[in-house]
């Protein structure tokens, strides 16, 4: 069986994936979950996966605890156990376990239909709405104005920063363009538009208005937003691109 | 010529940039006017849904008895004219490959629960499938699958997120209920099932006190103490 391992070992998202591959190849019944024997072999592929370095997120050592936590249960007997305050009176204790697995499983499949739906959808074309590879994108020539203008902007808003920049703390924070798209986004969410300015009154160092300024071209990029002027070097105005949820 | 409804409905058809729903195209048809020939136009003015519906059902028999390169597809709570699979090769290299990628096997679980659960914490999606999903509900927001649909009462008050009217289009699904599984796991049919679920899994059975038993020496059994009970 270690010969195994070797060679087919295989990479799993999250412990409740290694749990389902391991109840599969194992031809348990889901809802009879054998604990002991599905622990140990659990545990062995944790084992496996720090041997060949592979990072062991904290999810799967949760997972074991629970597991052991599990297997303790149904080992004592019932006028010995420690009752449970979320588990009912005589509740199985694999229950929770089964059902985030059955439940997960489920899930799984949707997905894996939902990939076929993908597939089949992306051999069908509607009216392009301008993208096409091979057409002229008439947006161009304001986007060449708007770049420079947008660049301007943004020195403006860095020079504000860097005045009011506090010298005396020194601290190390991390800004990710991510992170920023997100705040972006989330600053928008009632609003159509926001004037650039807007984009960066929470922004205090000089770090952060350059990963924020990078997050708006991102967003720019990716045609979620929209940057327009009303007058030639006037105030720059940031609208969403508008997207109505799902029915 | 006489126009028929359904060439009025066809020639919307051919124009929109989007799926038309079918309340749009009776408004857009009750609404419309033309100062030179009035009488064509008034003459649809108060077509009501029904006549629509057998014009969009008319107009989808047509393409497909014709075996026209396109097809009426219901999409995304509306209807649109698309074009038939076979003609995919070139109509890609029209596009010069400009679709975007498709999900990895994580975004769309990620994404299925979402779709059926939705409104939905960050949190709790991360709770049914077991590891976290910052870096992919990211990765789903930027492509515009999901939006920030609110947020939650609960403690904390965490984002909100729910599928948008792209992801719709993006999979070809007409409504939330034609999601794969959706009778089985949309908010109200998951409580059902649980209760049921749990009925399978009957406590009764199990030995609450588990037989101690010597194991017999065996090669499956090396190393094993003599303590400790099987439960399998």
């Amino acid at each position: 069986m270690e010969a195994d391992y070797k060679v087919k070992l295989e990479v799993f998202e999250g412990p409740l994936d290694l749990l389902l591959y391991l109840i599969k190849k194992e031809e348990v019944d889901i809802y009879d979950i054998p604990i002991e024997r599905i622990t140990n072999q659990y545990m062995e592929y944790l084992s496996l996966m720090k041997l060949l370095n592979l990072e062991v997120a904290g999810e799967f050592l949760v997972m074991a605890a629970t597991l052991m936590y599990i297997k303790s249960r149904l080992l004592l007997p019932a006028d010995q156990q420690v009752t449970d305050t979320e588990a009912e009176e005589g509740e199985d204790p694999r229950w929770e376990l089964i059902r985030q697995l059955v439940e997960y499983k489920k899930f799984k499949d949707a997905a894996l239909q939902l990939g076929r739906r993908e597939e089949e959808q992306s051999h069908l074309f509607p009216r392009q709405v301008g993208d096409l590879g091979i057409a002229v994108e008439p947006d161009k020539p304001l986007a060449e104005v708007g770049i420079f203008d947008l660049i301007n902007a943004f020195n403006e808003v860095l020079k504000k920063a860097s005045a009011r920049e506090d010298f005396r703390e020194i601290y190390e924070e991390r800004f990710t363009v991510s992170d920023k798209i997100e705040e972006i986004l989330y600053t928008m969410r009632d609003r159509v538009e926001i004037m650039f300015s807007e984009v960066f009154t929470s922004v205090s160092s000089r770090a952060e208005v350059v990963v924020t300024f990078l997050a708006l071209l991102e967003l720019i990029r990716l045609k979620r937003l929209r940057v327009q002027q009303a007058a030639a070097f006037g105030e720059i105005q940031v609208t969403k691109v508008t997207t109505s949820p799902s029915p | 010529m006489t126009i028929e409804l359904k060439q009025i409905v066809e020639a919307l058809l051919f124009s929109a940039e989007r799926p038309l729903t079918l309340k749009e195209i009776r408004q857009i048809i009750a609404e419309a006017t033309d100062d030179e020939h009035p009488e064509s136009v008034d003459g649809f003015r108060n077509v009501c849904d029904a006549e629509i519906a057998i014009a969009l059902d008319a107009v989808k028999v047509d393409f497909d008895f014709q075996q026209r390169a396109f097809q009426l597809v219901e999409i995304g709570g509306g209807w649109r004219l698309m074009s038939r699979p076979e003609y995919a090769p070139w109509l890609k290299k029209l596009l010069d490959e400009a679709r975007p990628h498709r999900l990895s096997q994580p975004a769309l679980e990620t994404l299925s629960i979402v779709a059926l659960r939705q409104p939905i914490s960050r949190a709790d999606v991360a709770g049914i499938r077991g590891v976290e999903v910052d870096g992919v509900i990211r990765s789903l927001l930027e492509r515009d699958l999901i939006t920030i649909t609110g947020r939650s009462e609960a403690p904390g008050r965490p984002l909100l997120y729910g599928t948008t009217q792209r992801f719709l289009e993006h999979f070809g699904l007409r409504n939330l209920d034609d999601m794969p599984k959706a009778t089985e796991l949309r908010a109200q049919a998951a409580a059902l099932q649980t209760a049921e679920a749990k009925a399978i899994v009957a406590p009764a059975e199990l030995p609450l006190t588990p037989e101690l038993t010597l194991p017999t020496p065996g090669p499956e059994n090396e190393g094993q103490t003599p303590t400790t009970p099987q439960s399998n």
